[in-house]
Formats: structure tokens, sequence, C-alpha cells
């Protein structure tokens, strides 16, 4: 069973010499820090830079300077600034080459729920609806799980939506998979865990074809 | 040069009334018109409407307006970080409308360029398109999105000139070029105000014509929310 730092770590090796790549909060964030270092990749942040750097050296934070997580950042050489409407261009118009984000919940046709729980406090959608919508490669981060152990990889999503038939790959701490012709094909498996031990974890129809191969790191 | 500027932030606001529309410039506390945001908690301005990506923290931002429980109404696409806020949108003193960002920006944009509408393909499918005029463009939906309508922007940037020109700083440029012109009156606050003909021409992010207002904002805190740092030896 992976750890966050682990999906991360898979999922950066989606990572192709020459993306313009876009993280999301959370485990997406990580993987920053685990693309090679001899591919040249610019991390784009929705909030206006292109050319994201790692935190700034204490003592160096600048408040006109953050990423879309609202946390102080750098800016590496090369890097550009823009305002929200030309960022959200390069998104919609299908510039960024990968956007990796969390989900709540993922179902087999690829709809998407992480943005709002009924019933408890809605802080919205950010720039999710938009990555979702208009991105052509979507790799979702997740626990193959929730807390209570149910599925999170289902038929159909039980909360609100973020996007419609979108997802295209999933890492989670149990499994690669994509989505095909409506349904979860199962791609690799983390070390030690077994395909019925993923099976049982996933609730929505799952594809499993030959022999599946374990991750390598 | 058309000479734009006004003494100070008091004739700066000078119109503003309750009920009215507002657009403000920032992303979180990332350039967010500060001195602007402090003046219409004096005027104590009632029931407004404020089109905003966040609503601020607490004790600062719109948040300060929150507290004096001044708007009616957020339309943004983040609200969290505050409690005030929550209170106030569970209790159903405060009308929330979530919009996705890209659509905000968009919405900004649209209002400021004069296109009464614009269709994209954010939110299809989920709530956010309940109700709204959809079709298909190249075998993808989309939702039909209008302009905004504001009667003020309240804007922030780094530098102005008399004549409304305007440059910003990093990613405090976010929603603040988008707003300017996107209202009936803008108004810029800056942090360096000059002569016009002091700054190059070449590097202007917003041209004057879509800035009615302009002065240069006091003592600005530029508060960080989230304080993040690493080590010096590290990636």
């Amino acid at each position: 069973m992976l750890d966050k730092n682990q999906i991360a770590q898979r999922i950066a090796q989606e990572v192709r010499d020459g993306y313009y790549v876009n993280l999301g909060i959370g485990i997406p964030t990580l993987v920053a820090n685990f693309v090679r270092d001899d591919i040249q990749v610019e991390f784009q942040s929705e909030n206006g830079i292109l050319g994201m750097g790692p935190f700034p050296i204490k003592g160096e934070e600048d408040a006109d300077l953050i990423n879309a997580g609202k946390q102080t950042i750098t800016a590496l050489k090369g890097a550009s600034y823009f305002d929200s409407a030309t960022s959200f261009s390069m998104i919609r118009g299908q510039h960024v080459d990968l956007t990796i984000l969390g989900a709540m919940e993922v179902s087999q046709n690829g709809d998407i729920a992480n943005w709002k729980i009924p019933g408890k406090m809605v802080k919205g959608m950010g720039g999710a609806m938009d990555l979702v919508a208009s991105a052509e490669n979507i790799i979702v981060a997740m626990m193959h799980t929730n807390r209570a152990g149910h599925s999170k990889l289902l038929k159909q999503c039980s909360l609100p939506l973020t996007g419609v038939h979108c997802v295209k790959k999933i890492v989670s701490n149990l499994a690669v998979l994509e989505i095909a012709n409506g349904k979860f094909k199962l791609l690799e498996r983390a070390p030690g865990v077994s395909v019925s031990e993923i099976q049982e974890a996933t609730l929505g129809d799952l594809i499993i074809e030959g022999e599946i191969p374990e991750m390598t790191f | 040069m058309i000479d734009k500027t006004v003494a100070n932030v008091q004739q700066a606001c000078r119109g503003v009334e309750d009920g009215m529309t507002f657009m403000l410039g920032g992303f979180g506390l990332c350039g967010i018109p500060e001195n602007a945001i402090a003046e219409l908690v004096r005027l104590d301005v009632k029931k407004v409407t404020c089109i905003s990506n966040n609503a601020g923290v607490d004790d600062f931002g719109l948040g300060l307006l929150l507290q004096k429980r001044q708007i009616k109404k957020m339309i943004s696409s983040y609200v969290g970080e505050n409690a005030e806020f929550e209170r106030q949108m569970l209790s159903g003193e405060l009308e929330v409308e979530l919009i996705p960002q890209g659509t905000l920006a968009q919405r900004c944009l649209a209002a400021q360029s004069g296109v009464p509408a614009f269709y994209t393909p954010a939110g299809y499918g989920t709530e956010v398109g309940e109700g709204k005029e959809s079709r298909e463009f190249n075998g993808k939906m989309h939702l039909l999105e209008h302009a905004f309508k504001a009667q003020f922007s309240f804007v922030k940037a780094w530098k102005g000139d008399t004549a409304g020109n305007l440059i910003f700083k990093g990613t405090a440029r976010n929603f603040n070029p988008n707003m300017c012109g996107a209202a009936k009156i803008t108004v810029a606050e800056v942090e360096e105000l000059v002569p016009s003909g002091e700054l190059d021409p070449n590097q202007i992010h917003i041209p004057g014509i879509f800035v009615q207002r302009i002065f240069q904002g006091a003592e600005y805190q530029k508060r960080i929310e989230q304080r993040t740092v690493r080590e010096p030896q590290t990636k």
C-alpha cells in the first residue's frame, strides 16, 4: 500500500519532458518533489504563475508571490505572471498538458466529485470545475477507500459532481487504473497489494486483463 | 493626459451606496484593495453584493465587511478560512453564489470588453449548470454564462500613474486587471503613484482608459495567509 508521497512519486512518472502541469492541492502538490531532474517541466498555478518554484527560504517570503493554495512560493528563472482570465485561457484552451488533482469520488465513466459534501460546510470549487471540464489529460490522486473503508471508486458518484466524463487515469494507494469503455481498467498494483484486495476495494466495475504488474519506482 | 487622481480613499469611494454590487480584486489576501475595503467598512454601506474570488479571513480583507454584516451576497469561487462567513452562510443571513474560478474571471473580462455572454464547458453536468442554457460545440457541452454587472470595481496595483495606467506585481495581479473597466466606476489603489510619463508604456498591464479614479494607498499590511518555507539546502 502506498503512502501519500509514494502516490505522488508514481504520478511523477507520468510527467513528460516539455509538459506544462497544473497541480491541485494535497497529494498533487507533492508530485513536484519527484519529477526527474533531466526533463523540462513548468508548473502552472491558476492564480497566475507559470514556472512555479519551491517554497522560499525563511526570510524570503513575498506576500505578492503565492500559489493557488495561498502558500508562499518562489518563481524559477524564466517564470511568468499573468491575470486570472489569461490563466484560465491556458486551462480552458487546453494549453496545459497535464492536470493532477485529488478526488472524494470517481465513477467508472470518468465523473469526478471533489468539491462539496452536502450538509457540511461548502467552501467552493475554486478552479477545479474549469480544470476538469477542459483538461485533455487528467490524473486523479486519491485514497482508494475513505476512512470508514468504503470504496471511492464507484459505479456512480453519490456526491455533487465537479465534472462529467473527464478522468483518464487514477493513481490510488492500491493501484493505477484508467477509465476504459465506462469501466475501471486495472493497470498496476501497489507493491504487496493483491488483485483481489483491489477488487474488494473497488465498488465500480473493474476490468482485469492478464497478469497485473506491480508498480516500479 | 487625463488626470485620474483623487486625493484620498474617501474621494475614491464617493458615490458608494447601500445595495450596490462591487467587484474586488485579489486572490486570498494577495493583491486585495486594502484601503478601499477599510473605507467601505468606515462608510458602513449595507446590503452590498461582492464579486470577489474569496471572502478574506475573519479579521482582514472582506472578512471585515462580514464582521459588520454589510454583505448581503457573495459571488466567489472559494470561501474557506473564515468562521464568520460560515456562521452567516449557515444561518441564512448571507446569500452565497459559488461559481468556477475561470468562469468568474471570464465574466469579469466579458463585462470589461462588452461581451454580454459566452459559452464555457466548466460546470456542465454539475449543479452549477442547473437552469442555465447549454449548447454543444465540437462535440462537447457548454454552459452560457453572462457578463457581470457592477457599480464599482475596487482593484489594487503595484505602480500606477496619474493617467490611471497600472502595473501589477507577482501573483498579486490575479483578478485585478480583469475587473478594471468591468464596473461603471473603477477605483484603483496603488503602492506607488507617479506622474504620467514616468512609467514605460511597454510595461503597462492596464491602460488608464479602464480606470476612473486612482490614489496611492496608505500603510499596506500585505498579510500572508499560509507562510510556507523550506530549509536552505532542499530542492
